[in-house]
């Protein structure tokens, strides 16, 4: 199935003191927004690619993932 | 909208909590909160009731009023507390040690009594918190550190339990579907009468480790490859049907409530002013 992209800003912002590596943000996304650095943290390397569909602040087990549509 | 979000009933200051990395407990905790959240509950009106165990310390983090009871006895005091102040929210976190292998006789009675309460039993399949014993609900054959070789005991169908018992409102999920909990939760805490979610749940630490793969994503879809639709389910065969298990609503009853039916025999005069 080949819809469209949602055509939207988000800002995406992963909270380190909370963080725990667990790789579940970076694991799930379809749209590769999230990269990880050698020693597991998450890194927001795509952010253009985001359709805020809330997964990964919803499956995010440590709350540490904020995302704000901008536009 | 009633302004409030999942961070109304969350403490923040006890934040980060104290699970593993990629433990389920943090997805179900969010759901819970998001549900309370569209169901626009203010935090003084809802009570979280616990028991001990990893799933157990969730009250630590959360904003409402909450009680932390004795091991396997959450449903009793909810039931107390249900009882005594009718208008409460009454809201039991319980892992799958607390509801069914300790207090397994607690959650048989609260669902035969159809007390108007909602129970989340998180099922993890081990004891987490004391380092991963087998529990009621370990699969035949699960490995954990009391059963390195694989469990000789059946597990526990928790939803079946229940639904035997007489819950009203019985559903399952897991924690890789984390929009469907929370609309679960939603439903349950709607509902009236005893309502059960049963959230299969990672524990990527010990039964992960033993039996899946420690890694919290390979965990996560090992949930989703083994949860299939009850209509699914139900053409399955017996030998699929071991391998897998049944999510979404089970059960969806509307039998009087406790509460109702001891008014209408006890009391039928404030029955009867209450329906007006």
């Amino acid at each position: 199935m080949n819809r469209p992209p949602i055509q939207k800003t988000v800002r995406i912002s992963i909270d380190s003191r909370s963080c725990k590596k667990c790789g579940i943000c970076y694991g799930f996304c379809s749209q590769n927004v999230f990269t990880l650095a050698r020693d597991g943290t998450p890194e927001v390397t795509n952010p253009s690619n985001c359709t805020y569909c809330r997964l990964c602040d919803l499956r995010c087990p440590d709350f540490a993932i904020t995302l704000e549509v901008i536009s | 909208m009633s302004g409030y979000t999942f961070k109304s009933y969350l403490e923040k200051s006890q934040l980060p909590h104290m699970w593993c990395p990629g433990c389920g407990d943090g997805i179900i905790l969010r759901a819970y909160t998001e549900a309370l959240a569209e169901l626009c509950l203010a935090p003084q009106e809802v009570v979280t009731v616990t028991g001990i165990g990893c799933w157990g310390k969730a009250d630590d983090y959360l904003g409402t009023h909450a009680f932390h009871g004795t091991h396997g006895r959450a449903l009793a005091f909810a039931t107390g507390i249900k009882l005594g102040n009718p208008d409460l929210t009454v809201v039991a976190l319980m892992g799958d040690g607390d509801a069914v292998t300790i207090g397994g006789n607690h959650f048989i009675h609260a669902a035969r009594r159809n007390i108007n309460l909602t129970a989340i039993v998180t099922n993890n399949y081990n004891y987490g918190m004391t380092g991963g014993q087998y529990s009621a609900t370990t699969p035949l054959e699960g490995k954990t550190t009391t059963s390195p070789n694989g469990t000789a005991e059946p597990g526990f169908d928790l939803c079946f339990l229940a639904e035997a018992a007489g819950a009203n409102f019985v559903a399952r999920t897991t924690c890789y579907h984390a929009v469907a909990l929370k609309n679960m939760i939603k439903e349950a805490i709607s509902h009236q009468g005893f309502s059960l979610v049963e959230v299969v749940s990672s524990c990527p630490t010990y039964f992960g480790r033993f039996n899946v793969h420690p890694s919290p994503v390979k965990m996560l879809n090992w949930l989703k490859d083994k949860a299939v639709p009850v209509q699914k389910y139900r053409e399955m065969s017996a030998a699929e049907q071991a391998e897998h298990f049944a999510v979404s609503t089970l059960v969806n009853k509307n039998r009087p409530d406790f509460y109702t039916t001891y008014k209408r025999i006890n009391r039928p005069d404030q029955s009867a002013k209450g329906e007006e």
